[in-house]
């Protein structure tokens, strides 16, 4: 039996769920570990998360400053030999702008600020975050977002569907204007995984609409273990 | 560039100066030459101006405010009462909460999207200057009627500026009001309340002490934004710069609202929560109105001693400024601390580390006076309580404009048609769901974050937000914020105490107990006899409200010369109640979410229709006698309530306020997406749109625990229905599906302003 998982949560200047994050991780039973953006390290870390928020103020893009902080680099050096990254919101901005996954978000289609419990289907089960999902499950977790409208160029969109790496799609009204419903992506080993949508604010009834984000943070301790 | 320097003014005692254009009155202008000896200079005769203006030395109403300090209802919870920059309550287990409400009114209609957001922001530093970390927002709008040709641009603007500074702020907007009247069409309302929590032992406080200590200016750079916000927009009417329309204010004041940053103050925020954490400073104040003017000389008044300031230290984000616009700018997301020289590198070393600025601008002496130098010269050489604290206090005249007013009361709604026959009364009552008025406020809160920090338990469309107050605890505070200009303007004493009770019976029925007050007092202009008429009638009925209440009012702010032309604003007193609960898995929403329970409706209904939603909907009218006040009743309907909730005897509870019954079951089916049969005894229209007070529709399992409950505080309960099914149906009335209800009710605010 290995030692508790430890999931590295990134703060940035800026960042505004990352206390959310570590409470969600913790709650999955893994360990949250805080990562701070100007540390060119990851402390070891099993698996990490970049929350939502606005990094940096994001005033200039989101998302566009942030990939050039050290602990990103750190992060897409270690995506590449299989680390399990999750994106959320600012976090999957970020990621696409750092390149690890494809396409931009852009702002919504109706230009504002859209905070709702959003009904999704997860579409890929086979990448570390989703494995405690069934194929094609239907879950609620809340959107909060003013540019999570999912683009890309035709080829890539084509690409991505047709290689199942749509991780989740809106159902019941798409919140952004987001490209084929996308909700979220992931990348084609599947260790990096972003979406909009927030997982770390649907793990209790109290405060969520549901409990539906919790199987996200447990799918990756139960990856780790499983290896 | 030249200066008017202290050596310069005493040397030149008769030249002139705009004091007038300043807003000072040739007697104040007397006094001030009085305190200092000798002229001002350019830069004191500013500070004054600023410091001495209604917003900052609240001249006009300090009088009436002083009945909430000097006759407080008992209360063992008042850690820190009026007169801080927030009122500060224990809540229990080492805790302590502060919250208060303030106005952003006057930059909002210049500017709607910077003004509400820096109103946002402004509420906050507050809070985090107790030493608290700030846990959520709230905020009550109101603008002109919803269709008029100017409200569009004010919703928009004022409603992403709320959201778009929260947002970025990572605080969770969890409820609040918008409303909408012609009175507000060239004066919009935009109060925003913050509420924050501290262990009692973090509490800080906005002084300079000890001689010697480091004054240490935190976050952004000053720039030449805001410069005479307080004086120029918060303390006059529009009138110099509306044109006939009344429609556009003069873009000459636009320079005088702040602009935003909220990343900025979020990481303002994380580094002062730190430094405070740390025991790094002694004092601390942030900075609003009047920017370094105010920081400085109320820390040093409320301190020992005096205080020097070298304003070449201050980093500019303009070379150029003179030393007066540094001291008049109210460039935002900027605190004053005051730490002991120790500490000063460890506060620069985790200053750095967020990446905020922080300069040692001056030091606390053991003077008298403020000292502000620039390039080596004393520009300001002042008592510092001659400008904070010992500003002028006027008895202004009042007068109940008897006429008016009596003519305003006699004009009941008793001639106005009522709808009789089922079919009247369902049109009426999808009217009044449809209507602006009362219809979903989804479209405005869903540009809201609700969920950021994860501790909040209910939020908007329910009857209170409610937060928990960590992760670790259950224990929570819940909120509501609530007012009503006509029926404040049908009779000030009364309207206020009915706001109240409305707001203490929202946070009675999510759970909780209803603790303390804070208060955002909106009115016309205190030259107007009948504004200050409005003013003293308004807080007398509020002081007895909360002493009735056993709820202090721990702080506020209030906002005078609000008009459109020359017509005052319906006077508005905007009302925070804050409330305990210690279990928030035992918080009540207002929704009908299961089938089979029995509904209750708390509380006698009379018939009271003056002033109500039906009479200015249906019929644009308003006059007559507003809804007696009734606080015995709210007591007593809060103890069956909080009882309630904490024995889980209720399911759902719902205040009735606005709309009456009819809107408040409309409210609670479509929340939860459940039904409800209902029978109706007596008159139905007054059964269904009274808006008599105390009273509150609730959804129980165990109508005998309810009872027994009722019965032993007093309060009428009476079985009125059973939830289910996927109408509401009124028996023998009408039917009307919830999908009829939910379109009308969320198609109204995207068609106007979507």
């Amino acid at each position: 039996m290995p030692a508790t998982t430890r999931v590295g949560v990134v703060t940035f200047p800026g960042s505004l769920d990352d206390r959310d994050a570590a409470r969600a991780v913790k709650a999955a039973g893994a360990e949250p570990v805080s990562l701070w953006h100007g540390d060119a390290t990851l402390l070891g870390v099993d698996a990490v998360v970049l929350p939502g928020g606005f990094s940096y103020g994001d005033y200039l893009r989101a998302g566009a400053i942030a990939r050039f902080s050290p602990v990103v680099a750190e992060i897409v050096a270690a995506a590449g030999d299989g680390l399990p990254v999750l994106g959320i919101c600012n976090g999957f901005q970020v990621l696409c702008e750092a390149g690890l996954l494809p396409g931009a978000l852009i702002r919504n289609a109706g230009l504002h600020f859209v905070c709702r419990d959003q009904l999704l289907r997860v579409e890929s089960t086979a990448t570390r975050w989703t494995s405690q999902y069934d194929d094609g499950a239907e879950i609620v977790i809340p959107v909060k977002h003013g540019e999570g409208r999912y683009v890309a160029d035709a080829t890539t969109i084509e690409q991505l569907e047709r290689d199942g790496r749509v991780a989740f799609r809106y159902l019941g009204g798409n919140p952004n204007g987001a490209l084929n419903d996308i909700a979220g992506i992931r990348n084609e080993a599947g260790n990096v995984v972003g979406l909009m949508p927030h997982p770390e604010h649907a793990i209790e009834l109290l405060t969520g609409p549901s409990v539906d984000g919790l199987p996200m943070f447990a799918s990756v301790i139960d990856a780790l273990v499983a290896v | 560039m030249t200066v008017d320097t202290v050596q310069h003014a005493a040397e030149t005692p008769d030249q002139p100066q705009p004091f007038a254009e300043l807003g000072l009155k040739d007697d104040e202008y007397t006094r001030i030459r009085e305190i200092l000896g000798r002229r001002p200079t350019d830069s004191e005769l500013a500070m004054y101006s600023v410091m001495w203006s209604e917003h900052c030395s609240y001249k006009s109403s300090k009088v009436h405010l002083r009945q909430f300090a000097e006759n407080p209802p008992a209360s063992d919870a008042m850690l820190v009462g009026m007169g801080e920059n927030a009122g500060v309550v224990d809540v229990g287990d080492g805790l302590a909460v502060t919250f208060k409400v303030e106005s952003h009114n006057h930059p909002s209609y210049v500017e709607p999207y910077q003004g509400a957001a820096t109103g946002v922001g402004g509420i906050v530093r507050d809070i985090l200057t107790m030493g608290a970390r700030p846990i959520a927002v709230m905020d009550s709008l109101r603008f002109g009627d919803a269709d008029a040709p100017d409200t569009r641009r004010l919703v928009a603007g004022v409603v992403a500026g709320v959201g778009g500074y929260g947002n970025c702020l990572g605080l969770p907007n969890i409820g609040g009001e918008v409303g909408f009247d012609p009175t507000y069409g060239g004066n919009p309302l935009v109060n925003a309340l913050c509420v924050g929590v501290l262990p009692h032992d973090r509490l800080q406080l906005a002084q300079a002490k000890g001689t010697g200590n480091q004054v240490v200016l935190l976050g952004a750079l000053t720039g030449r934004d805001g410069i005479g916000g307080v004086s120029v927009l918060a303390s006059a009417t529009f009138d110099d710069s509306v044109d006939e329309t009344g429609k556009v204010a003069g873009p000459s004041k636009r320079p005088s609202v702040q602009v935003g940053d909220p990343f900025t103050e979020k990481i303002l925020i994380e580094c002062c929560l730190e430094l405070f954490d740390a025991g790094l400073v002694t004092g601390i104040q942030d900075l609003g109105g009047a920017g370094l003017s105010c920081a400085t000389s109320e820390t040093a008044s409320h301190g020992d001693g005096g205080m020097r300031v070298d304003l070449d230290k201050v980093p500019l984000r303009e070379p150029s400024m003179s030393p007066l616009e540094v001291l008049m700018s109210e460039s935002q997301e900027r605190m004053l601390a005051i730490v002991a020289p120790a500490d000063v590198e460890a506060v620069l070393e985790r200053c750095a580390k967020w990446g905020v600025l922080a300069t040692v601008i001056g030091e606390v002496t053991d003077g008298d006076h403020l000292v502000i130098t620039w390039r080596g010269e004393v520009v300001v050489d002042a008592p510092p309580a001659s400008l904070a604290d010992d500003g002028p206090v006027y008895h202004r005249p009042l007068a109940r404009p008897d006429q008016a007013q009596d003519a305003l009361v006699a004009d009941t709604s008793a001639s106005l048609t009522r709808p009789s026959s089922g079919d009247e009364l369902r049109d009426t009552l999808l009217q009044l769901v449809a209507s602006p008025e009362l219809c979903s406020r989804r479209w405005v809160t869903e540009q809201y974050d609700r969920y950021v920090l994860g501790g909040t338990v209910l939020a908007m469309p329910h009857d209170s937000g409610v937060v928990r107050l960590g992760d670790d605890t259950t224990r929570g505070v819940a909120l509501s914020l609530d007012g009503n200009g006509r029926f404040t303007r049908l009779d000030p004493h009364d309207g206020a105490q009915l706001s109240l009770s409305e707001a203490y019976r929202n946070v009675a029925c999510a759970g909780a107990r209803p603790l303390a007050v804070s208060d955002c007092l909106n009115f016309g202009s205190p030259e107007d006899p009948a504004v200050m008429w409005q003013f003293a009638e308004a807080t007398r009925g509020l002081a007895e409200g909360c002493r009735a209440l056993g709820t202090p009012v721990t702080g506020g702010n209030v906002s005078f010369y609000n008009q459109t032309g020359a017509t005052a604003i319906n006077p508005t007193p905007v009302i925070g109640v804050l409330g305990v609960i210690g279990d928030v898995t035992q918080r009540v929403p207002s929704g009908f979410t299961s089938s089979g329970q029995h509904v209750v409706l708390l509380g006698d209904t009379d018939d009271e229709l003056d002033g109500s939603a039906w009479a200015w909907v249906v019929h644009h009218h308003l006059g007559g006698r507003p809804p007696e006040v009734r606080l015995d009743a709210e007591r007593a309907l809060a103890a069956v309530l909080v009882e309630a909730a904490e024995r889980s005897v209720v399911v759902a509870a719902h205040d009735l306020s606005e709309g009456g019954l009819a809107q408040a079951l409309v409210e609670a089916c479509l929340v939860g997406g459940t039904g409800a049969s209902i029978e109706l005894d007596g008159d139905p229209f007054v059964a269904l749109f009274s808006e008599t007070a105390a009273r509150a529709v609730v959804a129980t399992e165990d109508v005998d625990a309810l009872r027994s409950l009722a019965t032993k505080h007093h309060v009428v309960a009476k079985v009125i229905g059973r939830t289910g099914g996927s109408a509401l149906s009124i028996d023998g009335l009408f039917d009307v599906g919830l999908e009829q209800l939910r379109e009308q009710s969320e198609g109204t605010l995207p068609a106007l302003f979507g």
